[in-house]
Parts: structure tokens; C-alpha cells; sequence
């Protein structure tokens, strides 16, 4: 965890405690949600500050997935309410949570494997297109001008994520991780308020986490894009994150600042397991 | 060798994302035009416009129409056959009420009934994905091919139960009826055909097209990202439809000058899903290379052994062919699952890098 380590001593986090004062941006209130007999999440409330990286941790089958599902519209909880930019809901929907500025990427990757890295880019530009139909299908004037101008966009993400060698090969050629780095790119194309990663880094070598590691801490700090990530490296989420929520069996068990969770007892227990 | 693109620098986002990016590609394209419009009616009979050529036109648009739908789009149908018959049909009543309206825009106007039928019968695709979803436009070309026969009003209650296509003309000229020549009709076809293709692409690289190919790749992922299932899919429905609608009125009104219901049956819908198939999903140029493997190739198969002067009984060319074609078509899918455009893309990529092997 070299390379994380160093990432902190550039100033990574200007601000490593979390100020109080910064604007709830996500809350959760009360939320649960089950599957037939399953309880997959009760009763968890978190929210996500403005500008801070938020990690969700807990061992498999905590419930983290199910919650970034809740939070950007594919599952609907049973109880509890959503607060988004200070509009309460009781649900999410996908469609929405997008064009109110939620992005995911997901834990296996969700590329859209016939597609070429550029237009799997472009794709997230869709919510900001509006040229109709008949523009489209003339490919003329305001439609080309608008494909011209998001093509730029797209370039400067391209640029970013250091992906320009393979910005005409299909994704379903690529090897995992850039497949990863190029979902990523997909995200950060709708230029999200609220960036939920998926495990960003499961199935990564060292060096591709070290890369993932910084285009995160870069996206956090050059755009203002909040972040919530769910990880398992334990290295990167204490290095990476200015909070931390630990779930357990669908349960909240702790949630502060990386030091303070870490020294949890509760938490400890969750993960080395203990008998009950 | 021939084929290299080394060199083509292109300085802005429009060249790059030109229809045809790369220089050989254009002259390619020129050529084929040129001998489409210019050489072939300078140079070719009656016979081969109106048994090669017109028919091969209308399968090709015809399978670019399904092409949308199930290569861009993703959603299977068997119901293509019938979206021809509504353009058919519709073209025909429109031209019964508006005589006097021109032929080639009320063929082109078909296209929209087609479209709405299209729309509503691609409703369950919200719910409904991959086979299932065959069956159920199987559905709607039953009942369309119900219609054709129940409905004496669609036929203009003619005897014979079938349509026949009136004479027309188009400023001054024939273009429709028995008394139309095979090349005004061969002009007419190609037109509309290419013309239809260069908008189909453009539809394909904007962001309907991507739109299209989300849902087709990965649907929860295009919802995350904006896009709205039920009218994506109802468009490429609807767009598909109108596609077929107008190769389906064109094959009466341009080649078969009359049309029972029998035509649009589900043969039809087969025929023109293989050409999908072995010419590649979701390619344009792969939909002109199906429809020309599976229409001119039998064609060529029959007149064979005459060039050669060996002499075979009709009926034995007849089966004959029917089994070389049936073994090309396993042997080309063995070869390459994704069709003959795929095939053309590999042959493309060895010619750039040769004489290297990568």
C-alpha cells in the first residue's frame, strides 16, 4: 500500500477530519429492505457530506450492494426515507438518480461489451444530448455540433484516465482493469454530484490499485465529486476515505473516521468473527 | 496493402467521426456507387434488374429494418414479414384514395402505418426479452396476416383476394404497373434504398444509436445512465418497422406488381431474419452482404452449369442449390458466428497489418 500511503502525504486530505459544517448531501433514514424472508438491510441511517469519500464496509453479505442499489433507485426499501439534496423520498428511481446527478459503477463490471471504449464514454453523455430525432437523423448542423461538443468532453475524460490507446478497441477486449478504469470513465462522464463506486478495485494487482487509488482521490478533490465506495482493501479504504460506515448482517455496527471505526470492537468481532 | 490508413491524420472530431473515416473506404463506397446507379443500368438486361438486382435492393433494406431491432437494439422478432405487408398494403390503399398523389411518397409514407403497428406490437418487450419476445411478434404476424385475408377492404375487395398495383406515374414516367420499366423501377428502389441506409447510419452513431446498443448490451446499466427503457425499445420498434414497411411496399409496387397475403407470410419473416443473421447483427454494410449471399447467390447457383454448357434437369438445380447454399450458410456461421460483415472487418485488419500478422 505504498503508493496509497504516498498519496496521503501530498496533501490528499486537506481537511482529514470531517468538518461538521459541510452540507449533507445523501441521509438515510430508517431504511430496510427484504426479499421475502430475507432481511437484506434494517433499520441503517448514514449520510454523505458534500465533497467527502464515504466508505461502505462489512463482510460479504452485509448489505452493501443492496444499499447503493436502494440509494440510486433499483431496489425500493420497505421503510425508512431517502433525503437527496434536501428532498425527502421514499424511494429512488434509476432514472432519476440520474438526471439528478447519481453515477455507480458496479462490482462486476456492467460495460456495454459491444460497444467501443468511446462510445461506452459517450453513452454517459446521454442525459446531457438533446437534439431530437429528426436532427439525428440528418447528423447535420445542431446534432453533429452537439455529438462534436460531448466528444470533446468525453477526450478530456479520456485524457484523465490515461485510456487513449484504446479508445477504438471494443471493451469486451480489454483486460479487467482497464475494463474498471474505463467504467469508471463512464461515470464521471455524466459528470455526477454523487459517485458510487462498486468494489473499484476487487481483482486488482497492486499497480492497478495504486492507479484506481488516485484517479478516485483526483476525481474527489479536482471536480468536488462526492464519492461513497464500497471496498474490501482495508489499506485503501483507511488511506482513501474521510468516513466510514461498517454494516454487519444488514445492520450498521459503526460509523467515523477510518481511525475511530478500526479501533471498533464491534467491528473487529464482525471481521475476525466471534462466538456468539 | 492496398488498404492503410497509416498516414490519414485527421485533425478534427468531425473527420474522425465521419461515416467513412478512412480514405480507401470512401473510394470504396464511390465505386460501389458508381457502378450501382451508372454501370449496371448501362450494362445489365431486363433479367438481371428485375430478378437480381430490384429484389436484392428490397431484401436489403428490408433486413436493415430488422437489423435495428434485433442487431442495434437487441430485441428479437419473427414479426419483419409482416411490417412488410402493413407498408404493402398501406401504400396500396393510399393509392387507391390519393391517385393522383406521387407513387414514391406515398410508398415512403407507408413506412409510418408500418411504424405505429411496429410500436404497439413491440409493447411487451418492456416485460418480455429474447425468445420470449420472438413469440410474441410471432403473434403479430399472424394476426397481420389475418388481416390481409379477413379484411376484404384492405384488397379493395378484389376477387382474387390479392392487390394489384396500378399504373402510375411520377412526372411524366411509368413508374409503377406492368407498363414500368425495369430500370425506371430498378432507380426508384436504389434510391430510396441507399438513401434510407445513409439515414439509418446516421441514426446509428448518434446517441439513439448508442441508446439502442445500451439496451441491447447491458439494460440495467443504460437505465442507470439515463436512458428510458419502454421508449427506447417502442422507437427502435417503431423505426424498424418503418424500415420494412417501405421495403414491403416497394416489393409489390417496384418488383412484384401484385401481392397475396402469402407473400408477407412467415417465410418471409425467416428469410429475412437469416439474412440478419448471416450477415452480420448490428452492421449495415453486413445487411446488404445477407440479403446478396442469401438472394443472388441461389440465383447465380441455378445459371451455372448453363455457363458451362452442361446440361441438368431444372429440378435437380433446384435441389442442387438448395443444398450448397444450405452448407454455405453452416459452413460461413461455423467460420464466423457474427456474420460475413465480421468477416469483411478481419479481412480489413489483415490488409492493414500485412504483411505482418498483427
Amino acid at each position: 500500500m505504498n503508493a496509497v500511503t504516498a498519496a496521503k502525504v501530498i496533501p490528499a486530505e486537506p481537511v482529514a477530519a470531517p468538518e461538521p459544517q459541510r452540507e449533507v448531501l445523501l441521509k438515510v433514514d430508517n431504511v430496510s429492505l427484504s426479499f421475502g424472508g430475507v432481511k437484506a438491510i434494517t433499520n441503517i441511517s448514514f449520510d454523505i457530506r458534500k465533497g467527502e469519500i464515504r466508505a461502505i464496509i462489512g463482510p460479504n453479505g452485509a448489505g452493501k450492494t443492496s444499499m447503493l442499489n436502494v440509494i440510486n433507485g433499483f431496489y425500493h426499501p420497505q421503510e425508512g426515507t431517502i433525503t437527496w439534496r434536501g428532498e425527502v423520498r421514499r424511494k429512488m428511481r434509476p432514472y432519476e438518480a440520474a438526471s439528478q446527478g447519481i453515477a455507480r459503477t458496479f462490482q462486476n463490471v456492467a460495460l456495454f461489451k459491444g460497444m467501443t471504449t468511446l462510445d461506452n464514454i459517450m453513452s454517459g453523455r446521454t442525459l446531457k444530448m438533446h437534439r431530437n430525432f429528426f436532427w439525428q437523423v440528418l447528423h447535420y448542423g445542431p446534432a453533429r455540433d452537439e455529438e462534436i461538443a460531448h466528444r470533446r468532453k468525453v477526450e478530456d475524460i479520456i485524457d484523465f484516465l490515461e485510456i487513449q490507446a484504446i479508445r477504438k478497441t471494443p471493451v469486451g477486449k480489454l483486460p479487467y482493469g482497464l475494463q474498471k478504469r474505463v467504467e469508471l470513465g463512464r461515470a464521471l462522464a455524466m459528470e455526477p454530484e454523487l459517485l458510487l463506486l462498486d468494489e473499484p478495485m476487487a481483482g486488482m494487482n497492486l499497480e492497478e490499485k495504486e492507479d484506481m487509488s488516485r484517479f478516485i482521490l483526483d476525481v474527489n478533490q479536482e471536480f468536488g465529486t462526492t464519492i461513497a465506495l464500497i471496498e474490501h482493501d482495508m489499506g485503501v479504504v483507511m488511506d482513501l476515505s474521510d468516513r466510514v460506515v461498517v454494516l454487519d448482517y444488514g445492520k450498521k455496527i459503526a460509523d467515523g473516521p477510518p481511525a475511530e471505526v478500526q479501533a471498533s470492537q464491534e467491528v473487529i468481532d464482525a471481521y475476525l468473527g466471534v462466538s456468539h | 496493402m492496398f488498404y492503410r490508413e497509416a498516414g490519414q491524420f485527421k485533425a478534427t472530431y468531425e473527420a474522425d467521426q465521419a461515416l467513412f473515416p478512412i480514405r480507401q473506404d470512401r473510394i470504396a463506397m464511390g465505386i460501389i456507387l458508381a457502378v450501382a446507379f451508372v454501370a449496371i443500368p448501362l450494362l445489365a438486361n431486363d433479367f438481371f434488374l428485375t430478378s437480381i438486382m430490384i429484389p436484392f435492393l428490397v431484401f436489403s433494406l428490408a433486413a436493415i429494418g430488422l437489423n435495428i431491432l434485433t442487431g442495434f437494439a437487441g430485441q428479437l422478432s419473427l414479426g419483419s414479414g409482416a411490417f412488410m405487408g402493413v407498408g404493402a398494403y398501406a401504400a396500396y390503399k393510399l393509392t387507391s384514395i390519393f391517385p393522383d398523389a406521387n407513387v414514391i411518397v406515398l410508398v415512403l409514407v407507408s413506412g409510418v402505418f408500418s411504424a405505429g403497428i411496429g410500436a404497439v406490437f413491440g409493447l411487451p418487450s418492456l416485460r418480455i426479452k429474447g425468445l420470449y419476445l420472438a413469440v410474441t411478434t410471432l403473434a403479430a404476424q399472424f394476426f397481420l396476416e389475418w388481416c390481409f385475408i379477413r379484411i376484404p377492404w384492405l384488397y379493395n375487395y378484389n376477387a382474387s383476394g390479392a392487390i394489384e398495383i396500378p399504373q402510375r406515374e411520377v412526372f411524366g414516367v411509368i413508374v409503377t404497373g406492368a407498363e414500368a420499366t425495369p430500370l425506371t423501377r430498378y432507380f426508384v428502389v436504389l434510391a430510396i434504398t441507399v438513401g434510407l441506409a445513409i439515414l439509418v447510419s446516421n441514426i446509428i452513431r448518434g446517441r439513439i444509436g448508442r441508446s439502442w446498443m445500451m439496451i441491447r448490451d447491458m439494460d440495467i446499466a443504460a437505465e442507470l445512465m439515463g436512458v428510458r427503457p419502454l421508449q427506447t425499445k417502442l422507437l427502435a420498434f417503431a423505426v424498424s418497422s418503418y424500415i420494412c414497411g417501405v421495403a414491403g411496399a416497394m416489393m409489390v409496387f417496384f418488383w412484384l406488381n401484385a401481392a397475396e397475403p402469402s407473400s408477407y407470410s412467415i417465410t418471409l419473416s425467416f428469410q429475412i431474419l437469416f439474412m440478419v443473421i448471416l450477415g452480420g447483427l448490428g452492421s449495415i454494410a453486413g445487411s446488404f452482404l445477407g440479403a446478396a449471399f442469401i438472394w443472388i447467390l441461389p440465383v447465380f447457383l441455378r445459371f451455372l452449369p448453363g455457363l458451362f454448357g452442361v446440361e441438368v434437369a431444372a429440378e435437380s438445380i433446384q435441389h442442387v442449390t438448395f443444398m450448397i447454399v444450405g452448407a454455405l450458410i453452416i459452413f460461413f456461421l461455423i467460420v464466423e458466428p457474427h456474420g460475413l460483415a465480421r468477416l469483411w472487418q478481419i479481412g480489413k485488419q489483415k490488409l492493414r497489418v500485412w504483411p505482418f500478422p498483427y
